[in-house]
C-alpha cells in the first residue's frame, strides 16, 4: 500500500529524513519510535504532503502510485489520514459541519454527489458511539477550547469517519490520560481491518501495549535504524534511546 | 500542488470583479456640475412639490460651506463634484405591470448578477423594489402589503403622494447640515425608497430593494427613509452591486431609519460594489449616512456585509432617545487588494435602561486596510446603560492591515460598558489541516472565513445569509462562487 523509497526531505536546505525506505502493506500496524528530533513528525508531514517540506530525493508511492507532486488534499482523497499531534483550531467551524465538507469534498473528487443528510447523521452517531463522544460535543467549534484528550478523540473521530485506507497518528498519545489514551486505542481497534493499515509514531511504548504492532521501527538522525517485532519496543522501553545512540544498531 | 501563501496571494490579487460588465440601456444624463440650477432641475424633474425643492436648496447652501472630512483612516483621490452628472434615468420609464414588460436587456444583466427576480418572488414572499441607475422601474407585492396598510415605494412617489409623512420625518434623525456627504445627498438626491409600517402592523415579508450604479460618471445618491409606527415591526434588506468601471463613481447615501415606541426595525444590507481592479484602479467610493432613531422600548437592528468599493465610510448609528430603547450592530467587512474601510458605528444612549450591542467582524487580504470606528455615548440621564462590544480582525497575509478606533464617552456612573478585541490570522497550519482532511485551499478559506463570521452571518434573514456566504467566497477567492 505505502512504500518509502530512499526518502531525503528536509526544510529550507536542512535535511531532516536522510534515506527512509520502509513498507506497509493492508492489514498491518507500523510504530515507528525515537527520539525528540529523529525526525518522525518529519515521516508523517511528508508522507501527507506538507509544502513546508522538500523531498530532495527518493519518493512515496502509494497503491503504486507516485506521490510527487500530489497536493496534500489530493492524496487525503487518496485515502491517507493523519492525526495531528496539535490539532488546530477552527473557530466558529462546528466538528459536525467540519466533517461534512471533508466527506463531500471526498465524494467530489471521487465524482459522488454530496452525502445524503439523513446518512451523514446515521455515520455521525454511529461513530461518535464508537468513540464514546457525546453529541453535544460534534456542535462546538472544532479544538476550541477542547482539552487535550477531547482534541485526540476528535482527531480519532474524524479517521472513523473518513475511513481512511492508511492512517497515521502522530503522537496521539501525547497529553492524553490513561483513560483517554484506552478510549483512542479502543477506537484505532475497532477501526482496523485487513484492508487498512496503520502507522503509529510514538516516542514511548505506552500506546503499544494497547494497539499492538507488527512491526516496530527506530528512527534515529533521520534514519530507521532499527527495525523488528512488538518485542523491540520493549527492548527500548528497557534500555532507553541511548542504546541506539550509541550506535549498537542492527 | 497545494498553495504556498505566496500562490495564494497572487490569486487572491488575480480575482477580478465577477459583475464587471456594463448593460447599454438608453439613459437620460444630465450634464456634469452641481448648481442651485442643477438642483432646481432635479426637483423639477421629478416633479416633486415646492417645500422640497426649498429643502435640496438649503441643503445645498449649506453643502457649499462645507468641507470633505479626513478624519477616517482612509486615502484617496478626492472627487472633483463639478465632474459628475447628478442625475440620470433610464430611457424605458414607464412602470410595469409585470415583468415580461421590462426591457430583456435589463433583466439580463439582473441574471448576471445571479438576481433571479421570479427566484426571489417565490422566496419566502420577497418584495422586490429595484432601483436602477436612480429610477425605480419594478415594485412587486405592493398589492399586499397595501391591504396590511403597509407603504412601500419609491421615495419620489412618496415625496409627492405620501407629502405629510415625508415632511414630517425627512432630515429628523439626519439632518441637512449632519455632514458634507449628508448635505450632498440633501441637496441632489435622485431616489430610493421609502417605507412605513402602521400601528402595530407586522410586515408579513422581508422587504428587499436592489441598487445598481449603471450609467458611466453618475453618481448615486440614494435616499431610504423607513418608518415604523408604534409596536410595529419590519425587517428591510438592502443589497448592492455594481458594474466594474474605470473612474471611481461617487456613492452617498442617506438612510433614516424611525422606530417609534415600541416598533423595530431590522435593516440588513449587503454591499458588493465595485472595488477597483487588483491594482487600485477604479472602484466606488462609498460614503454612507445611516442612522436610526429608538423611541420608547424601540428596538433597531443593523446588519451588514460589506465586501465592495474601494473607499468605504459608513457608520449605521442608533440614537437611543426613549427609556429601555436597544441598538444593534453587526457587521462583517472583508476588504481585499487596495480596498479601504473605515466602518462601525455610534450608540448613543439617552434614555434609561439602553441596550446596545456591536460586533464587528474585519476580515482583510491582499493590501487593504480594514478599520473598525466607533462610538459609544452615554449622556448624563441615560441611568443603567448597558453596551457590549466585540471587534475582532482576521488577516490574510502580510500586507493587510486592521484598526480598531474604539471611542467610549461615559457621563453616568451606572453605565456598563464592555469592549473585547481579537485579532487573528488564517495561519498555513489551519489550511493544511484542512487539506489533510481532503479540502482544497479555497473551501478551508471559505470555511474559515464563514466560522469567524457566523455570529453576524447568523443575524441575517436566510435567504439573504446565503447570498452573503457566497459574497464572502467570491471576495476573498478566485473562482469559488
Amino acid at each position: 500500500m505505502l512504500k518509502i523509497n530512499n526518502l531525503h526531505a528536509g526544510v529550507e536546505g536542512n535535511e531532516i529524513l536522510k534515506g527512509i525506505n520502509l513498507e506497509v502493506n493492508a492489514g498491518e500496524v507500523h510504530a515507528i519510535m525515537g527520539p525528540n528530533g529523529s525526525g518522525k513528525s518529519t515521516l508523517a508531514s511528508v508522507i501527507a504532503g506538507k509544502e513546508e517540506f522538500e523531498v530532495t530525493e527518493g519518493n512515496v508511492e502509494f497503491d503504486g502510485e507516485n506521490l510527487e507532486d500530489s497536493a496534500p488534499e489530493n492524496r487525503a482523497h487518496k485515502g491517507i489520514f493523519m492525526s495531528f499531534q496539535y490539532p488546530v483550531e477552527i473557530p466558529g467551524v462546528s466538528v459536525t459541519n467540519f466533517m461534512k465538507t471533508a466527506i463531500n469534498e471526498s465524494r467530489k473528487a471521487r465524482g459522488l454527489e454530496d452525502m445524503p443528510a439523513s446518512q451523514m447523521l446515521k455515520l455521525i452517531r454511529e461513530k461518535a458511539e464508537l468513540l464514546d463522544i457525546d453529541r453535544k460535543f460534534l456542535s462546538r467549534s472544532l479544538n476550541e477550547g477542547f482539552s487535550g484528550g477531547e482534541k485526540k478523540r476528535n482527531e480519532i473521530f474524524q479517521m472513523a469517519m473518513l475511513e481512511p485506507k492508511l492512517a497515521i497518528l502522530d503522537e496521539t498519545d501525547s497529553g492524553l490520560d490513561i483513560d483517554a489514551l484506552r478510549i483512542v486505542a479502543n477506537g484505532v481497534n475497532k477501526l482496523k481491518s485487513k484492508d487498512n493499515a496503520v502507522i503509529i509514531i510514538t516516542h514511548y511504548q505506552r500506546l503499544l501495549d494497547y494497539i499492538v504492532p507488527d512491526f516496530v521501527h527506530v528512527l534515529h538522525e533521520g534514519k530507521i535504524v532499527k527495525s523488528g517485532t512488538k518485542e523491540l519496543a520493549h527492548e527500548l522501553e528497557a534500555k532507553g534511546y541511548d542504546w541506539i545512540k550509541n550506535g549498537a544498531v542492527v | 500542488m497545494a498553495y504556498t501563501e505566496e500562490e495564494l496571494k497572487k490569486e487572491l490579487e488575480t480575482k477580478e470583479y465577477e459583475y464587471g460588465f456594463y448593460t447599454d440601456i438608453e439613459s437620460d444624463t444630465f450634464p456634469a456640475g452641481l448648481n442651485e440650477d442643477i438642483v432646481v432641475a432635479i426637483s423639477k424633474r421629478k416633479e416633486e412639490p415646492g417645500w422640497m425643492t426649498d429643502w435640496r436648496l438649503k441643503a445645498f447652501k449649506a453643502w457649499k460651506e462645507m468641507e470633505e472630512p479626513e478624519w477616517a483612516n482612509v486615502t484617496y483621490q478626492k472627487p472633483d463634484f463639478q465632474a459628475i452628472s447628478y442625475y440620470s434615468a433610464p430611457n424605458s420609464k414607464p412602470k410595469y405591470d409585470s415583468l415580461d414588460e421590462v426591457d430583456p436587456e435589463l433583466l439580463d444583466t439582473f441574471k448576471k448578477l445571479g438576481i433571479s427576480l421570479d427566484e426571489q418572488k417565490k422566496l419566502a414572499g420577497v418584495a422586490v423594489d429595484i432601483v436602477m441607475d436612480s429610477v425605480s422601474v419594478a415594485t412587486t407585492f405592493k398589492k399586499t402589503l397595501a391591504e396590511k396598510g403597509i407603504i412601500f415605494c419609491s421615495i419620489s412617489e412618496a415625496i409627492k403622494e405620501h407629502s405629510e409623512l415625508v415632511q414630517k420625518y425627512m432630515g429628523s434623525v439626519v439632518p441637512q447640515k449632519d455632514n458634507f456627504y449628508a448635505a450632498l445627498n440633501s441637496a441632489v438626491f435622485s431616489d430610493g425608497s421609502f417605507c412605513y409600517i402602521p400601528k402595530g402592523v407586522r410586515c408579513p415579508m422581508e422587504l428587499s430593494t436592489y441598487f445598481r450604479i449603471n450609467q458611466a460618471g453618475t453618481g448615486q445618491f440614494e435616499r431610504t427613509l423607513v418608518i415604523a409606527d408604534k409596536g410595529s415591526y419590519v425587517s428591510y434588506l438592502e443589497g448592492c452591486t455594481a458594474p466594474a468601471r474605470d473612474e471611481n463613481q461617487l456613492h452617498a447615501a442617506v438612510v433614516e431609519l424611525i422606530a417609534l415606541d415600541d416598533a423595530e426595525i431590522k435593516y440588513s444590507t449587503v454591499q458588493n460594489w465595485f472595488p477597483g481592479d487588483k491594482n487600485g484602479k477604479g472602484g466606488v467610493f462609498n460614503f454612507v449616512t445611516k442612522r436610526g432613531i429608538c423611541e420608547k422600548n424601540a428596538k433597531i437592528s443593523w446588519t451588514q456585509v460589506e465586501t465592495g468599493s474601494a473607499v468605504t465610510w459608513k457608520y449605521p448609528s442608533c440614537i437611543l432617545k426613549g427609556d429601555n430603547s436597544i441598538g444593534e450592530f453587526y457587521s462583517i467587512a472583508v476588504t481585499n487588494n487596495y480596498q479601504q474601510a473605515d466602518t462601525g458605528t455610534k450608540m448613543v444612549h439617552l434614555g434609561k435602561n439602553t441596550r446596545s450591542t456591536i460586533i464587528s467582524k474585519g476580515i482583510s487580504a491582499g493590501k487593504s486596510q480594514n478599520s473598525y470606528r466607533g462610538l459609544v455615548q452615554v449622556s448624563s440621564r441615560a441611568e443603567n446603560a448597558r453596551n457590549f462590544s466585540q471587534c475582532d480582525s482576521l488577516l490574510m497575509g502580510n500586507e493587510c492591515g486592521a484598526h480598531t478606533f474604539p471611542y467610549i464617552e461615559v457621563k453616568n456612573k451606572t453605565a456598563q460598558i464592555e469592549h473585547e478585541a481579537t485579532t487573528s490570522k488564517i495561519g498555513e497550519e489551519q489550511i493544511f489541516y484542512c487539506n489533510q482532511r481532503g479540502i482544497d485551499t479555497e473551501k478551508a478559506i471559505a470555511l474559515i472565513v464563514n466560522g469567524f463570521s457566523k455570529e453576524v452571518l447568523n443575524k441575517l434573514p436566510m435567504e439573504f445569509a446565503v447570498e452573503a456566504q457566497k459574497l464572502l467566497e467570491i471576495s476573498l477567492e478566485g473562482s469559488v462562487g
